[in-house]
C-alpha cells in the first residue's frame, strides 16, 4: 500500500498545530526546557494586560445577547478579515511551516497552499448565504426550515467535536511551546491558556475575542513581514540568491527546490486536500464570525481580506523559513552539538526544525525581537483558542440550552448566562485534558478536527442551503454518518491505529492518512438518499418551506438584524 | 416575509437574473479553483520532475512560481467574486428590495 504522505507530513498535516510540529520530528522533545526568557514572558505579559483592559471595556458593552455573541454586528468587513486571519492563523501555521521548509524546503510551500484554498469556497458558496439565513450560528442555518431539535443537536455535536479536537491540540502545544520560549513549565501554559481564553470569552463575548484575534493577527504579520524583508535585504531582495545559497546550504542542497515525500499518493494527497479546502468551510468558529457584520456585503468582504492576509502570510513562511536555511545552518550557536562538535543540520537544530523561526528572529533582529516573536507566537494561540471556547459556548447554550432543552421559552440574559458558564466549563475541561494528554500523541487531532468540519458541518449546511428536497431525517442520519465515517477511519489509520494505540507497525485497517474524501461523499449520498427516501408529512413541508428560505438566502430581505438594538 | 412579498420577489425578473448569475458564477469559480489546487496537487503526486526542473540557469524551479500561483489565484479568484458582487449583484439586489 503506498503511503501518501511521509511520516513527518502525516505529522504535520494533521497538525495545524504545535503539537504536531512537537510530534514531528520528536523534534521538540529533543529540546526540552529552555532557560527562563525573561524578555518574551515580559512581552508576552504586556499582550495579556492590553487584551485584559479590551475584555474589561468589551465587558461594559455586552449588553444583549446579540453583543455578546456577535460583538453587535458592527464590525466591519476588513475588521472581520483580520479577525477570521487571526482566528485561523495558528501557531503550527507559524511555527510548522516555516519548520517543515526548514528542513525540506519546496515541501513546506505545498503544505501550505493547502490551508489557503478552502477561504475561496467559503466566499462563493457559503458565506453570503450564511449571513443572509443565521442569528448566532451556523446551525440557525440548517433550522431555518427544518425541525430544530434534531437539526440543532446533531450541529451542537458537530460544532463540539471540532472544537475538542482542535482545542487538545492547541492546549498540548501550549504547552510544549511555553517550555521552549519562555523556560516555564508545561502546566503553566495550559492553566494560564485556560484561565485567560474564560476571561476572554465569558466576560468578553465576541467582542473582546475579536480584538484579541485583530491585535494578534495585526502583531503576527508585522512580525513575519519584519523578519521577511531582514532575510530578503541580506540578498539584495533577490529570491533566486536567496534560493541559491539554501542550496549550498542545506544538507539536501537542490532536493529542497523540488517536491520531497509529502506526497506520493493520489488518494491520500486529494483526501487530505479535501479536508483542508471543505473543513475550513466548515469549522464553527470560523463560520460564527460572519454574524458579526452588518449584511452579505461585508461578509463577502471579510473572506476577502482574510484570504489576502492568510495567502501573504503563507508566503512569508516560505522567506522566513529559507531565511533560517541560510542564516542558522552554519552557526553552531543554534544547534545541539555532538561530543566531537558536529551536529545534524535539521535535526540538531535547538528545540526542533520547529524552531526555525524562533531562532531566525534573533538572528535578524536580537534578543528583543526574539522575545517579540515568542511573545507572538504564544499570543496566537490565545486568539485561536478564544474562537474555539466561543463557538463552542454558544453551541451549548443557543443550540443545545436555548432550542433543545429550553425550546426556546428563555430569557435573552439566561441564554447568555448559560453561555458564559458554558465557557468556564470549556476552559476547565480543556485544562484538564491538556494536562491528561501532555505525553500522548496528539498530531493527529487538528486533522481530525477538519475531517470531522468536512464531514457533517460543511454537507449539512451545503444540502441544507442548496438542495430542496433535504429534510430533517436526511440532514441528521447523514450528518451523523459524516461524522461516525470520520471518526472511526481516523482511529483505524495510522496515526491513531500505530502511533497512539500502539498496534504493530503496517497494521492500520485504514490505508490512507485522511479519511475525508471517504466521509465527506458518506455523508453527501446518505443526506441526499435518506432526504428522498423520506415520505412523512413533515418532510413534505420542510420541501415547500425550501423557497421562503432561498428567497431569504439569496437577497437578504428579512434578515436577523445583527444588532438588537 | 408575508406570501405577498414572497409572490412579489418571486416574480420579480430580478431576481431570477440574480439567482442564475450569482449561483452559476459560484460554481464557475469553485471548479477553477479545485481544479487549480487539485492540479497542483496530482502534477506533484504524478510528476515530481517536473515541477523540480529549474527555469533557466538559476536554482529556483517551475514549482516555487506554480505553488505561489495557486496562493496568488485563491485571492485574486476572491476578488473577482467581490468586485462583481459588490456592483452587479447588489445593484439587482436593490431593484428586488425597492420593488417591495
Amino acid at each position: 500500500m503506498k503511503r501518501l504522505f511521509s511520516r513527518s507530513f502525516v505529522t504535520l498535516a494533521a497538525l495545524g498545530l504545535l503539537s504536531t510540529a512537537a510530534a514531528a520530528a520528536g523534534a521538540i522533545e529533543g529540546g526540552g526546557k529552555q532557560p527562563l526568557n525573561l524578555e518574551a514572558v515580559a512581552m508576552f505579559g504586556l499582550f495579556v494586560l492590553f487584551t485584559l483592559g479590551i475584555t474589561k471595556w468589551a465587558a461594559a458593552r455586552n449588553k444583549s445577547a446579540a453583543d455578546f455573541y456577535t460583538a453587535g454586528g458592527g464590525i466591519t468587513g476588513f475588521q472581520n478579515g483580520l479577525a477570521l486571519a487571526g482566528d485561523y492563523m495558528s501557531a503550527a501555521s507559524f511555527l510548522g511551516i516555516s519548520g517543515l521548509v526548514f528542513a525540506s524546503g519546496f515541501d513546506g510551500l505545498i503544505y501550505s497552499v493547502g490551508w489557503l484554498v478552502g477561504w475561496p469556497i467559503i466566499l462563493f458558496l457559503i458565506a453570503e448565504r450564511l449571513r443572509n439565513l443565521g442569528k448566532y450560528t451556523f446551525a440557525d442555518v440548517v433550522s431555518f426550515r427544518l425541525q430544530p431539535v434534531p437539526v440543532r443537536t446533531m450541529s451542537a455535536i458537530g460544532t463540539l467535536t471540532v472544537v475538542a479536537f482542535y482545542l487538545i491540540a492547541q492546549m498540548v502545544g501550549a504547552g510544549k511551546l511555553i517550555e521552549l520560549l519562555f523556560g516555564l513549565d508545561y502546566l503553566y501554559a495550559v492553566i494560564s491558556v485556560g484561565m485567560l481564553m474564560i476571561i476572554y470569552v465569558a466576560f468578553g463575548g465576541m467582542t473582546a475575542t475579536t480584538w484579541v484575534q485583530i491585535i494578534k493577527a495585526g502583531l503576527l504579520l508585522g512580525g513575519a513581514t519584519f523578519m521577511a524583508l531582514m532575510v530578503l535585504a541580506q540578498f539584495n531582495f533577490s529570491p533566486e540568491a536567496l534560493f541559491k545559497k539554501a542550496t549550498e546550504v542545506h544538507p539536501k542542497a537542490i532536493a529542497i527546490m523540488g517536491p520531497g515525500t509529502l506526497i506520493s499518493d493520489p488518494v491520500s494527497a486529494i483526501s487530505l486536500g479535501l479536508a483542508l479546502m471543505f473543513g475550513t468551510a466548515g469549522l464553527p468558529h470560523i463560520l460564527m464570525r460572519f454574524f458579526t457584520v452588518s449584511n452579505a456585503k461585508e461578509a463577502r468582504k471579510s473572506v476577502f481580506f482574510a484570504t489576502g492576509f492568510i495567502g501573504y502570510f503563507y508566503i512569508l513562511t516560505f522567506i522566513i523559513g529559507f531565511g533560517a536555511i541560510t542564516l542558522l545552518m552554519n552557526d553552531p550557536s543554534y544547534f545541539k552539538l555532538g561530543a566531537n562538535g558536529t551536529y545534524d543540520k535539521v535535526k540538531d537544530l535547538l528545540g526542533g526544525s520547529n524552531m526555525a523561526a524562533v531562532h531566525l528572529s534573533k538572528a535578524v533582529g536580537g534578543s528583543l525581537f526574539l522575545g517579540f516573536i515568542s511573545a507572538v507566537a504564544f499570543a496566537t494561540i490565545l486568539a485561536v483558542v478564544a474562537g474555539l471556547t466561543l463557538a463552542g459556548a454558544t453551541a451549548v447554550s443557543h443550540d443545545l440550552y436555548a432550542s433543545v432543552i429550553a425550546r426556546g421559552r428563555v430569557s435573552e440574559q439566561t441564554e447568555v448566562r448559560i453561555s458564559k458558564i458554558s465557557a468556564v466549563v470549556i476552559g476547565i475541561v480543556a485544562i484538564f485534558l491538556g494536562y491528561m494528554f501532555e505525553k500522548q500523541n496528539v498530531a493527529f487531532m487538528v486533522g481530525l478536527a477538519f475531517s470531522v468540519a468536512a464531514s457533517i458541518n460543511f454537507p449539512v449546511l451545503v444540502m441544507s442551503i442548496f438542495s430542496k428536497n433535504t429534510t430533517t431525517k436526511g440532514a441528521v442520519i447523514g450528518g451523523f454518518i459524516g461524522l461516525v465515517t470520520s471518526v472511526t477511519m481516523v482511529v483505524l489509520s495510522k496515526s491513531v491505529w500505530e502511533d497512539v494505540l500502539g498496534m504493530p507497525k503496517g497494521s492500520a485497517p485504514f490505508p490512507y492518512s485522511n479519511p475525508a474524501l471517504f466521509s465527506m461523499t458518506a455523508a453527501f449520498v446518505s443526506i441526499w438518499l435518506f432526504s428522498l427516501l423520506d415520505r412523512s408529512a413533515t418532510a413534505a413541508q420542510e420541501r415547500k418551506s425550501y423557497e421562503a428560505q432561498k428567497l431569504r438566502s439569496e437577497t437578504g430581505i428579512g434578515i436577523a438584524a445583527a444588532s438588537a438594538h | 416575509m408575508s406570501p405577498e412579498e414572497m409572490q412579489r420577489i418571486r416574480s420579480h425578473p430580478a431576481y431570477e437574473e440574480l439567482v442564475r448569475k450569482r449561483t452559476s458564477f459560484g460554481i464557475v469559480l469553485t471548479i477553477i479553483m479545485l481544479v487549480i489546487y487539485f492540479g497542483f496537487v496530482l502534477l506533484i503526486a504524478f510528476d515530481k520532475s517536473l515541477l523540480a526542473t529549474p527555469i533557466g540557469a538559476g536554482v529556483t524551479t517551475v514549482g516555487i512560481p506554480l505553488g505561489v500561483f495557486v496562493i496568488v489565484s485563491a485571492f485574486v479568484l476572491t476578488g473577482i467574486y467581490v468586485r462583481r458582487a459588490n456592483s452587479e449583484f447588489d445593484a439587482l439586489t436593490r431593484q428586488i428590495s425597492e420593488d417591495l
